[in-house]
């Protein structure tokens, strides 16, 4: 399998959102605007490519009875650096998104890759799985919020495309989030049966 | 001569029982609340139900002929009935906009999304209403006050319901002669708990409710709200009160008995009433909603497939 | 090369090296970002307080002070001095009687106990019904606005309970735990106030009585 495949199969085929539905919690959780979305998913992307390069670096080096261990002390090492950096540097982002930063290091679909790609394949390949992923889960997420920005306060990346006194709060709520995830994957189900 | 012998599966009688005549008897059972509603709210009565009930059918009728491809059932009433019952839970001065979106919700997503009237988990209406309660919280609980016959609608004069008062601890009550009329703020089918009542005798006539559901959903709330009462007097208003304010007879008597909902078997009817009285409760007394009628009614929705695992009716002659 | 056996030396290694590996890196980068943390707390406070009292040239983080409220507790207080002399003072004050947990606020007040500006800081009210705090208590509308308003005079209260404050539509609870916020604010301003400034006060005259 080439390099391109592998990154556009975790874009598309293999879209952690809406194809293997893992990492619901951050999905649901960090979604209810667009840019909110899009910077969870670009620090899952960033985390994700890193932890698989360097998984599959050292995959040798790791006994199997202690892999697990071992992947959750390497994702966690890349997600807490990445928490500091952002708290001092884009603390505005920070804000929105530090409950869930922490999350990312039980973040399903990154021990997920770790196990089931990254520690049976090359350096170069797992990045570029890593990086598909990533990206599958950010382009979904950024849809997601986009989706919940506009219907829940009438405007997209901030910016107001709606009449002032709508807002239908549900959708900036949890329940929205439900609802909207919901009949997302319900019309991707469709369009790719097609 | 062959044709007089044909075999068929069970039933063999039948008592010309159909959706349509259940439907239609319960709307039926809702008019004397419709009508004291327009007595009290006027005109703001007639266009929020009127809005609701074309919006429903519509939205029934789109989801069916373009998204789904079958054949429309619009004409059974179940989509008419859920306008109706939708619209009872609405304040009366809910501008026409939160209306259609309320019924999109009610018909696209509580209930054409579960496959249509028979699979819907929960009850259309409530869903449709809790989506507006939960997103448009200010023009929700901002209630029209009663008046006779007002021409108003969007700019009525407001005013709080019983059950918020009680829930914020100022303000006056309105009499109990009052509540039984329906003379107070609160949404437009829900005032009159003598017109409910009277609905409610004509659905156990016409036999198309049991009276299991809504006596066990009141006697629990009497019960569980007069055991605070008799606890603390000061802090937790009486039985009565809660008894004739907010939806609880409308969601007891309507909604908690929505056949494709609520449990088949006595026994566990019984149970979800009990249920039903018991979180309305719990919500109204310990929670940061005054109302916890429809909230209570969804999650005994929800419920309902355990129950009816539970409490399965006997075989005919089972012991 | 061939991937290590699961026994027991190997296992002890590996996760050793794993774990001082990442210590090291963490020690690191926590170094060099704790500097910066820590600033931009600082200056997210200090832009809060600018944003609740006149212009000040003072340090009011180094000088913050403890005042007592009316009801015991103790808040701390960012005196806003301006060449010398007392412009104003931001309370960092919260309530506990909030519809869904705590409201942390921080008020202005001038010398003579007008409200400047308020900020909300954190809080868990209804988006849509509590939450428009944020917004309703300084549009000039109606009674809604507390800004401007002398807390000398007396304690904030909402219409319902007899005062002049409109209270956020469908949310009585919320305006009420951010009108107690306020007062709560002001009598920890006034109370150590009182005792802190009396020498101040006296030299300049008494303009304040």
């Amino acid at each position: 399998m080439s390099n391109i495949k592998i990154l556009l199969n975790g874009i598309i085929r293999e879209n952690p959102i809406f194809v293997l539905l893992l990492g619901m919690c951050p999905t649901l959780g960090t979604t209810s605007s667009a840019i909110n979305g899009m910077g969870m998913g670009l620090a899952t992307t960033f985390v994700l490519s890193c932890t698989n390069m360097v998984i599959s670096a050292l995959k040798n080096l790791i006994p199997n009875a202690v892999r697990i261990p071992c992947y959750v002390v390497i994702i966690a090492t890349f997600v807490t650096p990445l928490q500091m950096c952002m708290e001092a540097f884009l603390p505005s982002l920070y804000q929105s998104l530090g409950l869930f930063i922490p999350l990312i290091v039980v973040n399903c679909i990154v021990l997920g890759r770790a196990e089931a790609f990254a520690g049976k394949n090359g350096v170069i390949p797992s990045g570029f799985d890593g990086l598909g992923i990533g990206l599958g889960f950010t382009l979904a997420l950024t849809l997601l919020g986009a989706i919940r920005e506009l219907l829940g306060t009438g405007k997209i990346f901030g910016l107001s495309c709606m009449p002032e006194e709508y807002g239908s709060l549900i959708f900036v709520l949890a329940p929205g989030a439900f609802i909207a995830l919901g009949f997302l994957i319900a019309i991707i189900n469709k369009i790719r049966k097609v | 001569m062959e044709n007089k012998l044909i075999i068929s599966p069970s039933p063999h009688i039948h008592s010309g029982d159909s959706i349509n005549k259940n439907m239609y008897g319960v709307l039926i059972a809702l008019i004397p609340a419709f009508l004291v509603s327009v007595y009290y709210f006027g005109l703001g009565a007639l266009i929020v139900t009127v809005v609701s009930v074309l919006s429903c059918v519509l939205f029934e009728y789109l989801i069916q002929r373009f998204l789904l491809k079958t054949a429309p059932s619009v004409g059974d009433g179940s989509a008419v009935l859920t306008g109706v019952l939708l619209a009872f839970n609405l304040p009366s001065n809910l501008p026409v906009w939160i209306i259609v979106i309320g019924a999109l919700v009610a018909i696209g997503i509580g209930k054409m999304s579960f496959g249509g009237l028979g699979n819907n988990i929960f009850n259309p209406a409530l869903v449709g209403r809790v989506f507006l309660l939960i997103s448009f919280p200010a023009p929700m609980t901002t209630w029209p006050l009663p008046g006779r016959l007002p021409l108003t609608y969007v700019d009525a004069a407001t005013g709080a319901t019983s059950l918020s008062l009680l829930n914020e601890g100022t303000g006056h009550l309105p009499s109990c002669v009052d509540m039984l009329l329906g003379n107070m703020g609160g949404s437009l089918g829900e005032v009159s708990a003598l017109a409910l009542l009277l609905g409610f005798a004509y659905l156990l006539i016409r036999k198309i409710i049991t009276w299991h559901i809504p006596v066990a959903v009141v006697g629990t709330l009497v019960a569980s709200t007069g055991l605070m009462h008799l606890i603390d007097p000061l802090s937790y208003a009486g039985p009565l009160i809660h008894l004739l304010s907010g939806g609880l007879l409308l969601g007891a008597v309507f909604m908690a008995t929505d056949y494709v909902t609520s449990p088949m078997s006595r026994t566990g009817m019984l149970v979800y009433g009990v249920g039903i009285g018991l979180l309305t409760a719990v919500i109204r007394l310990f929670g940061s909603y005054p109302e916890g009628v429809s909230f209570a009614i969804l999650i005994m929705n929800a419920l309902t497939p355990l129950i009816n695992n539970y409490f399965k009716p006997k075989h005919f002659g089972e012991k | 090369m061939k991937k290590l056996q699961s026994t027991l030396p190997n296992m002890l290694l590996s996760l050793m090296f794993t774990c001082v590996a990442s210590g090291v890196i963490l020690a690191g980068v926590n170094k060099y970002t704790a500097g910066p943390i820590a600033l931009s707390k600082a200056e997210a406070l200090e832009k809060a307080i600018r944003e609740v009292t006149p212009e000040f040239d003072n340090d009011p983080l180094g000088e913050a002070y403890k005042g007592v409220s009316f009801d015991g507790d103790s808040l701390l207080i960012y005196p806003a001095v301006k060449d010398g002399q007392t412009v104003g003072v931001a309370v960092d004050s919260y309530t506990k009687n909030g519809f869904s947990g705590e409201i942390k606020i921080i008020v202005g007040f001038d010398t003579g106990g007008t409200l400047i500006n308020y900020s909300v800081l954190q809080h868990a009210e209804t988006p849509g019904l509590g939450s428009k705090m944020d917004v309703w208590f300084r549009t000039d509308k109606n009674r809604q606005s507390v800004i401007g308003r002398s807390l000398a005079a007396g304690y904030l209260s909402v219409t319902k309970d007899g005062g002049d404050v409109d209270a956020i539509t469908a949310s009585t609870i919320t305006s009420r735990a951010f009108l107690n916020a306020i007062n709560r604010a002001y009598s920890a301003y006034k109370g150590t106030g009182a005792d802190a400034t009396t020498g101040a006060t006296t030299k300049e005259g008494g303009n304040n009585e």
